[in-house]
C-alpha cells in the first residue's frame, strides 16, 4: 500500500517526519519497507510554481515558442520552449539557471545552464514530468492544477512522501488512506477527519429506476446501488489525478478514477455500469452457469463456471464480482447515466474467483480479506457525492439497497484479568479506554472488572477478548510489556532415539574428519536417474512438486546421493587432496496416497588423493576402503557395528561394493561409484560412497552401552600367517579364529599375493590375542589352543600355514 | 611385507635380558693370573677405564669386567678367602671400600652420560618449532547445523524438550489446524510448494512452510505444562535473495501452562537473542500477524553489515527479521481440549539461517547451500 502524506493529510494532522512515522506504523504492524520521496532533490528557491503570461513564436524555428512565464520574481521571463502542449494562463512548473534537473535525454541530473536557442536567449526552462523526476514522460509539459499559487515553491506545492507499507492480511481497513489516517490518530493521539458524504440529489428515487436482486446471499451479503444521472465524461480534476498516481494507480476517465480514488480513500472497491446496457434496469447477483462466458474489462474472455459469482442482467453476466468488470458494460464517452455498484461478497469466494482465472485485482485483494457490509453503503454515498461534484453528475435519490441479513455490532466482554493474563501487565483504566477509543472503539468500564468493548465496522478482524488485548498492547506500544523469565514446573523430557542417532552419526562422521553438506531436497529427475536404476524409478516414482520456481528443484529426492556427489563434483574443481563429504538428511519415498515415508540417511563421498605429512596431495589416491573406514568409524563412534559382505548396488562397481548388516537387516551400503556414473557428475577419477540408513540402524541401538571388565590376567599375543583360496573373504577367517573360547580378539594386519604364493591363493596375517578372564594362560594351553585353530581352519577353510 | 612368517614366533619380552648377557663378554682376565692383590693398580685402571667408557653398552662391559660375577673385584673378594686372617681382613675391607667407590663412580658417570646425551638431545636435535604439524584431516559440521545446534542448546538450557515433525505435511496440519482454511489470505505469506496430487480437487500435501503444524500434532497428544522445541526444515515457493532462501531451517517453540502470558514470550525470546548475539545487538520487537497467535509479534536484530542504516542484505530496512512468535491463539487451544480460561501459551519460529548470518557476518543466505568447502572450511 502507497501513502501519500500529502494527501493523508487530508484526514489526520501529522507532525512526525516520514520516518519516525514509518517507525511508529512499523511498531504497531503495518510495516513500513521504503519511503518515496517527490521532490526532495527540488530547490526551493530555483524551482517554483509559474503563470504562463504569454507564448509567442520563436523567430527562427517553427517547433519552438517563446514562453514568457510570471514565476513569482520581480519580472517574468521568457524562456524557449519546444513543448507542443504549452499555452497562456497555464499554471506550470519554472525552473531557473543553476537549478537541477533531470535531462530528458540522458536521463541523468544535470544543472541547468543559461543557453542561447536558434539565436534566442533562454535562461529557464518550463519543467517536464521527466525533468523533475516525476515520471518518463517528456512529450510535453507538466501543466497545473488553475488554483496552483505562483511563486510557490515547487516542492511545497508538489512535493510530497510516499510510505509504501508492507501490510497483514487481517486487516483490509488498512487497505484505504482513511484506515490508516485512524492508525496515525491512535499513534499520535491526533483527530480522524471522516470525508464528507453528503451531496444534493433529485426527487426521483433510485430504487423506482432499478431493481436489484441477490439470488445467492452465501456469496453477497450487500449490495447498494447508486444511479447518476447526466454525467460527463472526461479527465478527472488534477489533484484527483495527482492522488490516484501516488496511489499506484493510473488516471483513465473522471468516473472509473472516482471509482478507484474511493477504493484507495475507503478500501471499499465499487463499479460503475453504463446504465443503459443493464438489460430491464435490474442486477441480479448469482452463480454463474456453467458454459457462459464474459469478455472482461481487460478483453480477456473468460470461461466462467457455477463455484463464480456475477452481477447479471436479466441476461447476461455483466461483471465478475469482486473482480472486474464486463467489457459490454463498461463506461464509454458516450455513456451518461451510470449505475453505482458498491457491495460485499464472500471473500472466499472471490479469492478462488480471481485465483482460478489468474486475475488478482486491487478489488480482489481487498474483497478476499473481508470487508464490512456497512462499508458498503459509506463508499457509495462517497462517490456519488464525487460524481455529482467531479463528473456534472445529478444523483437520484437514495440507493437500492440489497441488505438481506444485516450484520449486527460485534461487542466483547474483556475482563481486565484476561488483559493481564495474555500481555503480563495491568495496564490502567484509562490507558486500556484511551487506546481503544483512539482507534473508534467504545469502550464502557463496568468496574471492578469488565470492559464492554464495541468494535467499529471497519474491524472485521477483531472477534475476541485477545483480539482487543493486542489492539491494547500495539498502540500502547510492545516496548510497554516487561520481560520475564519462564517459571512453572520443567515438563518431563521426552526421548527421540531417531534424532539422537543421527546427530551422533553426524558428529563422529565429524570426528572422522568429513565435512557436512547441506543439499537442497528438491532436484531433478535426469540427476536422479544417474544413481537410481530405471526399475527402481518406475517401481516408486519420487515425488514431484506441483509448482516450482525452478525445474532445478523439482523432485522430492528418494536418495542423497545424487546431491551429494553432485556437490563432491562442484568442489573437485578447485580442489586439491582428499575430499571427504557427508549428508545426514532426509530421503522422502512415496507411500501411495499417504504422507512419504521420511527416512534419515548419512552419506558420504570420499575421492581425491590422500595427503603428505604437509597436508599436500601425496601420490596415493583414496580408495575403497578409506570409504569404509569412515564409515566404520561413524558407527563405531556411536557404538554400532556392521558386517561387510559382497553387494551389487546400481552405480556402484560390482566387486567394489558392499552392503552393511546389522542384526539381520541391511543398514547400509559402500562402494566405489560406477565410472560411468561418476563421468555423469563430471567426475573424472575414482570416488566412493558410503550410505547408513539411521531408521534401520536404530534397532540396533542398545538400550545402554554394556561395561566390559579389562581382564587381569595377561594376554599372549600370537601372529599367524595362513595361505587362503584368493577369494576367501578375510573376514570369515578372522571370524572363525576369535570363536575359539580362549581367542580374545583377532586383527588382520597384512595381506600378501604375489612370489612365493600360488596365484590362486593369498597370503593373510592375523594377530591373536588370547586371554582368560580367570587365569594366566600357560605355553602349552596356547599351543593347544593354535593347533586345534589351525585344525579347524584346515577343515573348514582349507587354509592352510605359511610355511 | 612378504617375509615368511615361520611358524609361531613367542614375543620375546622375558627373553631379552638373558640374550643381552650372553653378547656382554668377561673384559680384564688378565688380572686374575697375578698372585699378588694390588688394589691401588686395580683402582687405578677401573677408574682409566670408566673414564674411557663412552656410552651405555661401554659402561655395561666395564661394570661387568669390573664388578660382575666373574669381574675384578669379584675376583679379588672370592680369592681372600685363602689370605691369612690379617691380610684377610684389612684386603676385605679395601677391597669392599674399593667396590662401593666404582660402583658410585659407575652411577655419577651414568648420570654425566645421561646428561650429556640430553644436551646433545637439546642442541644438535634441536626442532624448527615453526614448522607446521603433521597435517591432520579435520572434520567440520556445516554452519547451519552449528548455529541450530547452539539454539537448540540454549532451549534445552530453559527446560524445552526437542522434538521433531515430517516434512511433507497435509494441508490440515500446515494451514487447516493453524486458522488458516482453504482461500484465505495468509496464505500468500507463505508461498507453498505442494506435492503434484491431487484429491477432490485440491492439493492435499505439501513441503511444510514452517515447523508450526507440530504445535498441533504435539498438543494432540500431550496436555500442558508443554514445553517443547521443534527444529526442522522448511520450504516456501519463493524467489531468492540475499535474506531469502526457498528452503530454510526454521526452530518451532511452545509452551503452554498456567501464568503464560506475553512477558514471558518477550523475556524467553530476549534472553535467547543475549545468549545468541551478546548484549551489542539491537532486538526489536513489533506487533505483527499470524493467524495462529495473538497478539502477534514480529521480532528483528538490528543490521550486522549497516548497522541499521539500510543496505542490500537486510533490504534496505535495517533490521534482519529472525523470528516471528505470539501468543497462541485460544481456539486452537480450545480445539486441542484444553481449558482456555486456564492455560495460555507462546510459539515462535525462528530462522536459524538469518541468525547465522547474523553470527558470523555473512552477506547472502545463498552461500549456506551452494557447500563451496572454501565458504564451509571457515565455521
Amino acid at each position: 500500500m502507497r501513502v501519500s502524506l500529502k494527501w493523508l493529510a487530508e484526514y489526520v494532522d501529522v507532525t512526525l517526519s516520514p520516518e519516525e512515522l514509518g517507525h511508529r506504523l512499523t511498531m504497531a504492524g503495518l510495516e513500513l519497507e521504503t519511503i518515496d520521496r517527490v521532490g526532495g532533490e527540488w530547490d526551493e528557491e530555483l524551482i517554483t510554481v509559474g503563470r504562463v503570461v504569454a507564448v509567442e513564436p520563436h523567430p527562427n524555428a517553427d517547433r519552438l515558442v517563446l514562453a514568457t512565464v510570471d514565476y513569482g520574481g520581480e519580472a517574468p521571463q521568457t524562456v524557449v520552449c519546444g513543448a507542443p502542449n504549452v499555452e497562456a494562463e497555464q499554471k506550470i512548473a519554472f525552473a531557473r539557471a543553476g537549478a537541477t534537473l533531470i535531462d530528458g535525454r540522458s536521463g541523468k541530473p544535470s544543472i541547468l545552464k543559461p543557453a542561447k536557442i536558434r539565436g534566442v536567449e533562454s535562461a529557464g526552462m518550463v519543467c517536464s514530468e521527466k525533468e523533475l523526476g516525476l515520471s518518463g514522460e517528456h512529450e510535453g509539459i507538466l501543466v497545473l492544477a488553475e488554483d496552483a499559487p505562483v511563486g510557490t515553491p515547487l516542492a511545497a506545492y508538489l512535493g510530497d512522501a510516499i510510505l509504501n507499507l508492507d501490510l497483514t492480511p487481517n486487516r483490509p481497513d488498512w487497505m484505504s488512506m482513511l484506515g490508516v489516517a485512524r492508525e496515525v490518530a491512535a499513534l499520535t493521539g491526533a483527530e480522524v477527519r471522516e470525508p464528507e458524504h453528503t451531496y444534493a440529489d433529485q426527487d426521483e428515487s433510485a430504487p423506482a429506476k432499478v431493481a436489484v436482486e441477490i439470488a445467492d446471499p452465501d456469496l453477497c451479503s450487500r449490495y447498494v446501488a447508486a444511479v447518476i444521472e447526466g454525467v460527463r465524461l472526461g479527465p478527472s480534476p488534477q489533484w484527483l489525478q495527482e492522488r490516484l498516481i501516488a496511489g499506484g494507480m493510473r488516471p483513465i476517465n473522471n468516473v472509473v478514477d472516482i471509482t478507484n480514488y474511493v477504493m484507495l480513500e475507503l478500501g471499499q472497491p465499487l463499479h460503475a455500469f453504463d446504465f443503459g446496457t443493464v438489460k430491464d434496469a435490474k442486477i441480479i447477483v448469482r452463480r454463474a452457469r456453467a458454459g457462459e462466458r464474459l469478455v472482461t474489462l481487460d478483453g480477456e474472455e473468460r470461461a466462467l463456471t457455477d463455484d463464480m459469482l456475477v452481477i447479471a442482467d436479466a441476461e447476461k453476466p455483466l461483471a465478475l464480482a469482486g473482480v472486474m468488470g464486463g467489457a459490454d458494460s463498461e463506461v464509454t464517452d458516450t455513456t451518461t447515466m451510470i449505475l453505482l455498484e458498491s457491495a460485499t461478497f464472500h471473500a472466499a469466494n472471490v479469492r478462488r474467483t480471481a485465483a482460478k482465472l489468474r486475475s488478482r485485482t486491487e478489488a480482489s485483494t481487498r474483497f478476499e480479506k473481508g470487508l464490512s457490509p456497512e462499508l458498503a453503503m459509506v463508499a457509495a454515498q462517497r462517490a456519488t457525492k464525487l460524481l455529482v461534484e467531479l463528473a456534472g453528475g445529478s444523483a437520484l435519490h437514495g440507493q437500492v439497497d440489497c441488505y438481506p441479513t444485516p450484520a449486527n455490532d460485534v461487542q466483547i466482554d474483556v475482563t481486565r484479568r484476561r488483559l493481564l493474563q495474555v500481555l503480563g501487565i495491568d495496564l490502567p483504566t484509562s490507558t486500556v479506554r484511551a487506546t481503544l477509543t483512539s482507534l473508534g472503539f467504545s469502550c464502557r468500564w463496568v468496574p471492578p472488572e469488565l470492559y464492554q468493548v464495541r468494535v467499529p465496522y471497519w474491524r472485521t478482524d477483531v472477534a475476541i477478548a485477545d483480539d482487543v488485548a493486542e489492539e491494547v498492547a500495539r498502540i500502547v506500544g510492545y516496548d510497554r510489556i516487561p520481560t520475564k523469565n519462564l517459571g512453572g514446573e520443567v515438563p518431563s523430557a521426552i526421548a527421540q532415539p531417531r534424532r539422537e542417532l543421527r546427530e551422533q552419526l553426524r558428529d563422529s562422521c565429524v570426528a572422522a574428519g568429513m565435512q557436512e553438506v547441506i543439499t537442497y531436497s528438491l532436484t531433478t529427475l535426469e540427476l536422479l536417474e544417474r544413481v537410481l536404476s530405471p526399475e527402481q524409478l518406475a517401481s516408486q516414482p519420487p515425488l514431484k512438486v506441483a509448482h516450482t520456481l525452478s525445474a532445478e528443484y523439482e523432485y522430492l529426492r528418494p536418495t542423497l546421493w545424487a546431491s551429494v556427489l553432485k556437490t563432491a563434483a562442484a568442489n573437485l574443481r578447485h580442489h586439491e587432496g582428499e575430499l571427504a563429504l557427508f549428508e545426514a538428511s532426509r530421503v522422502y519415498l512415496p507411500q501411495g496416497d499417504e504422507l512419504p515415508q521420511e527416512q534419515e540417511h548419512i552419506v558420504g563421498v570420499v575421492t581425491g588423493r590422500r595427503e603428505d605429512r604437509w597436508g599436500r596431495p601425496s601420490d596415493e589416491a583414496v580408495d575403497f576402503y578409506d570409504a569404509k573406514g569412515y564409515a566404520q568409524a561413524a558407527l563405531g563412534a556411536a557404538g554400532l557395528n556392521a558386517t561387510f559382505e559382497d553387494a551389487e548396488r546400481f552405480a556402484l562397481l560390482p566387486g567394489r561394493t558392499a552392503q552393511l548388516a546389522a542384526d539381520g537387516r541391511i543398514v547400509g551400503v559402500v562402494g566405489q561409484v560406477h565410472p560411468t556414473v561418476a563421468a555423469a557428475f563430471d567426475i573424472g577419477q575414482d570416488v566412493y560412497l558410503f550410505e547408513l540408513v539411521v531408521d534401520e540402524l536404530l534397532p540396533s541401538m542398545g538400550a545402554e552401552r554394556a561395561f566390559e571388565s579389562i581382564f587381569r590376567f595377561p594376554p599372549v599375543i600370537q601372529d599367524l600367517a595362513l595361505v587362503v583360496d584368493r577369494g576367501l573373504a578375510a573376514e570369515r577367517v578372522r571370524a572363525a579364529i576369535e570363536e575359539h573360547e580362549l581367542v580374545r580378539r583377532v586383527r588382520i594386519f597384512d595381506v600378501y599375493e604375489g612370489a612365493g604364493i600360488s596365484p590362486d591363493k593369498k597370503s593373510l596375517a592375523l594377530s591373536v590375542t588370547y586371554q582368560s578372564p580367570d587365569r594366566t594362560l600357560t605355553t602349552e594351553e596356547v599351543a593347544k589352543a593354535q593347533a586345534s585353530i589351525v585344525k579347524q581352519l584346515r577343515q573348514e577353510l582349507s587354509a592352510e600355514l605359511r610355511g | 611385507m612378504g617375509a615368511g612368517f615361520d611358524l609361531l614366533i613367542s614375543h620375546p619380552r622375558r627373553r631379552l635380558t638373558a640374550q643381552r648377557r650372553m653378547l656382554i663378554m668377561p673384559v680384564s682376565m688378565t688380572d686374575q693370573e697375578n698372585d699378588k692383590i694390588d688394589l691401588k693398580a686395580i683402582a687405578t685402571r677401573a677408574r682409566a677405564e670408566l673414564d674411557a667408557a663412552a656410552d651405555e653398552t661401554a659402561l655395561e662391559t666395564w661394570r661387568v669386567a669390573q664388578l660382575g660375577r666373574k669381574g675384578v673385584v669379584t675376583s679379588v673378594l672370592r680369592r681372600l678367602v685363602d689370605l691369612p686372617i690379617e691380610e684377610r681382613r684389612r684386603l676385605g675391607a679395601e677391597a669392599n671400600a674399593l667396590k662401593g667407590e666404582l660402583e658410585a663412580a659407575l652411577e655419577s658417570k651414568r648420570e654425566a652420560l645421561a646428561g650429556e646425551r640430553l644436551a646433545a638431545t637439546m642442541t644438535e636435535g634441536a626442532l624448527d618449532v615453526t614448522l607446521p604439524g603433521r597435517a591432520k584431516r579435520i572434520g567440520r559440521l556445516h554452519p547451519v547445523t552449528q548455529t541450530l545446534r547452539e539454539m537448540t542448546e540454549i532451549f534445552t538450557s530453559m527446560g524445552f524438550a526437542v522434538i521433531e515433525g515430517p516434512e511433507v505435511e497435509s494441508d490440515y496440519y500446515n494451514f487447516q489446524a493453524l486458522r488458516i482454511p482453504l482461500d484465505h489470505p495468509a496464505r500468500d505469506m507463505q508461498d507453498t510448494l505442494y506435492i503434484d496430487y491431487q484429491r477432490d480437487g485440491v492439493y492435499p500435501y505439501m513441503l511444510r512452510t514452517h515447523t508450526s503444524p507440530n504445535q498441533v500434532r504435539f498438543m494432540e497428544q500431550h496436555s500442558p505444562p508443554i514445553r517443547v522445541i521443534v527444529p526442522g526444515r522448511c520450504y516456501r515457493n519463493e524467489a531468492t535473495d540475499p535474506q531469502r532462501e526457498w528452503m530454510f531451517s526454521q526452530i518451532e517453540l511452545l509452551a503452554v501452562d498456567e501464568g503464560i502470558s506475553m512477558a514471558d514470550l518477550k523475556g524467553t525470546l530476549f534472553e535467547f537473542a543475549k545468549r545468541m548475539f551478546g548484549q551489542e545487538r539491537k532486538v526489536r520487537f513489533r506487533c505483527d500477524y499470524f493467524p495462529f497467535v495473538e497478539p502477534g509479534v514480529d521480532m528483528a536484530i538490528d543490521c550486522f553489515l549497516c548497522g541499521g542504516k539500510g543496505c542490500r542484505t537486510c533490504r534496505e530496512g535495517g533490521w534482519i527479521e529472525i523470528l516471528g512468535a505470539g501468543m497462541v491463539h485460544p481456539q486452537i487451544l480450545q480445539n486441542m481440549g484444553y481449558d482456555t480460561d486456564r492455560y495460555t501459551g507462546f510459539a515462535a519460529g525462528i530462522g536459524a539461517e538469518r541468525i547465522c548470518l547474523l553470527q558470523h557476518g555473512i552477506e547472502d543466505i545463498r552461500s549456506f547451500y551452494s557447500n563451496d568447502v572454501r565458504f564451509l572450511e571457515q565455521f
